[in-house]
């Protein structure tokens, strides 16, 4: 396995990063990220399609696919890994358009779910599904910027540090789950 | 036949009488073991796979999963946020008799309870088709019920997540199409799955019946222990066989690519008519969250 990138993104994510890397790379983040889901990406989609101001500006912006469980008396947030990324796929370009520059979710997506990943040079971090006591422990402060009507769906600001991801989808058409997969699979 | 309107308060002789409280705080306490312990035999099966895993992204994957379950454990927090949908299989003995209330409004208040306790998510809605805006502390639960000989009531209890549930299908075959379409509807449904379904996965698939019933036994094919094989020998064949083929599709833990795609795959079958081949295919995430017990 190659080495780990460490890649801050407190006041967004840069440029540069976003181009050094490549499908399969292991990455750390340590900065800010906003989480959103289907109920909230609808919402937000909606706002950027009506042209009203949105709660927080997503320019330079990670969004992660997380709806978390309730935090017990005494921690910051409860379990919260990625949800699936796919089924917010038709909410992404308009996301993008509105300066999302990086998705963390889990979950494969090809073709035209993909296609606008490389058009608006989005990266799609995958985050390990079903690892939610321990990504819990690589956030350090949540706050809630919009949408608490939607419970465990309202978009929230997380603070994460050294959080592990991987390049599913990079900035030069690779797409990790597609190559992955032809690598290790055997045909008879 | 003993007329209850006039006779004695206690029950007839043979009927055991459960106040439905028990079967209640029961399911509330369920709920929360099932979401902060996995059970032990997938648990097993992980560090099993450390060793047989070659891909290094992989191995490190099945590690973290690893690591994930026992600080999950040890801290009591939900293994996974998604605390999915409380499926409650329930083998009824037919010489129960239930009484203080409703066995239905019972299961749903202990997953209230429960999942209000555990803190874990209120992942449920009210109305799938979202036309109601119904938000908040939504708990019914899928409850299925068999009535068995005698006066024991054995609870399966499983919390479904839904990025494996989303991947699930079903297909009515023909009998010309045989075992060959089986075994290519399991491959094609897991490869269409990939690392949505949280691999690696448990594959539970239900052969026979009817529509309805198929997709039944397949939930309680995914829910069966891993160290548990099917009873007869070819069916229990065609479950190792189909373990080998899907771990040859090279998906690997969390679609990263290796050699263990699914931990166990799990077949139930059932007499279907003479014109049918029914075949669900239920996936469960290596979080298939599940514990049992008897009243």
């Amino acid at each position: 396995m190659s080495n780990v990138f460490e890649l801050k993104c407190q006041n967004g994510i840069a440029q540069t990063d976003l181009d050094a890397l490549r499908a399969g790379d292991a990455v750390e983040l340590t900065g800010q990220v906003i989480s959103v889901r289907d109920a909230s990406a609808a919402r937000l989609v909606a706002a950027v399609r009506e042209g009203q101001p949105l709660p927080i500006s997503l320019e330079n912006q990670i969004l992660y696919a997380v709806g978390p469980s309730p935090p017990k008396p005494g921690q910051i947030i409860g379990s919260a890994g990625p949800t699936t990324t796919s089924r917010m796929a038709r909410f992404l370009p308009s996301l993008f358009t509105a300066g999302v520059r990086a998705i963390i979710g889990k979950g494969e997506l090809h073709g035209e779910e993909a296609a606008p990943f490389l058009s608006h040079g989005v990266v799609y971090f995958g985050a390990i599904g079903g690892l939610g006591a321990l990504l819990a422990k690589q956030i350090s402060s949540t706050r809630i910027v919009a949408y608490d009507d939607l419970g465990p769906e309202a978009l929230h600001a997380l603070q994460i540090f050294a959080f592990p991801v991987v390049v599913i989808i990079d900035r030069h058409g690779g797409n990790f789950h597609e190559t992955a997969r032809s690598k290790w699979r055997k045909t008879r | 036949m003993v007329d209850r309107r006039d006779g004695p308060s206690g029950p007839p002789s043979g009927v055991r009488e459960i106040d439905v409280s028990v079967l209640r705080d029961t399911v509330a306490r369920l709920i929360v073991e099932a979401n902060f312990n996995i059970p032990a035999d997938i648990l097993q099966a992980l560090r099993d796979a450390v060793d047989r895993e070659e891909s290094p992204l992989g191995r490190r994957t099945l590690e973290q999963l690893v690591r994930n379950y026992e600080v999950a454990a040890a801290e009591r927090r939900p293994v996974c946020q998604d605390s999915g949908v409380a499926v409650v299989i329930l083998e009824i003995g037919q010489d129960v008799h239930w009484t203080g209330g409703s066995m239905q409004e019972a299961v749903y208040a202990g997953v209230r309870e429960g999942t209000r306790a555990g803190y874990l998510r209120w992942s449920v809605t009210g109305d799938p088709t979202r036309m109601l805006k119904i938000s908040g502390e939504e708990t019914p639960a899928v409850i299925h019920v068999d009535l068995v000989p005698g006066s024991d009531v054995r609870i399966l209890f499983a919390s479904k997540g839904f990025g494996a549930e989303n991947m699930s299908a079903l297909k009515m075959f023909v009998p010309a199409d045989g075992v060959p379409a089986i075994t290519q509807f399991v491959l094609d449904t897991v490869d269409r799955a990939g690392a949505n379904a949280c691999p690696p996965i448990i594959v539970g698939v239900g052969i026979g019946g009817t529509f309805e019933s198929a997709a039944l036994l397949a939930k309680k094919a995914v829910l069966r222990p891993l160290d548990v094989r099917n009873a007869r020998a070819d069916v229990r064949q065609l479950e190792v066989e189909l373990l080998e083929r899907v771990n040859e599709l090279g998906i690997g833990p969390q679609g990263f690519g290796g050699r263990v795609t699914a931990l166990g795959v799990n077949i139930e079958v059932y007499p279907t008519h003479i014109a049918g081949l029914p075949v669900a295919v239920n996936l469960g995430c290596h979080s298939t969250r599940r514990i049992s017990t008897t009243l």
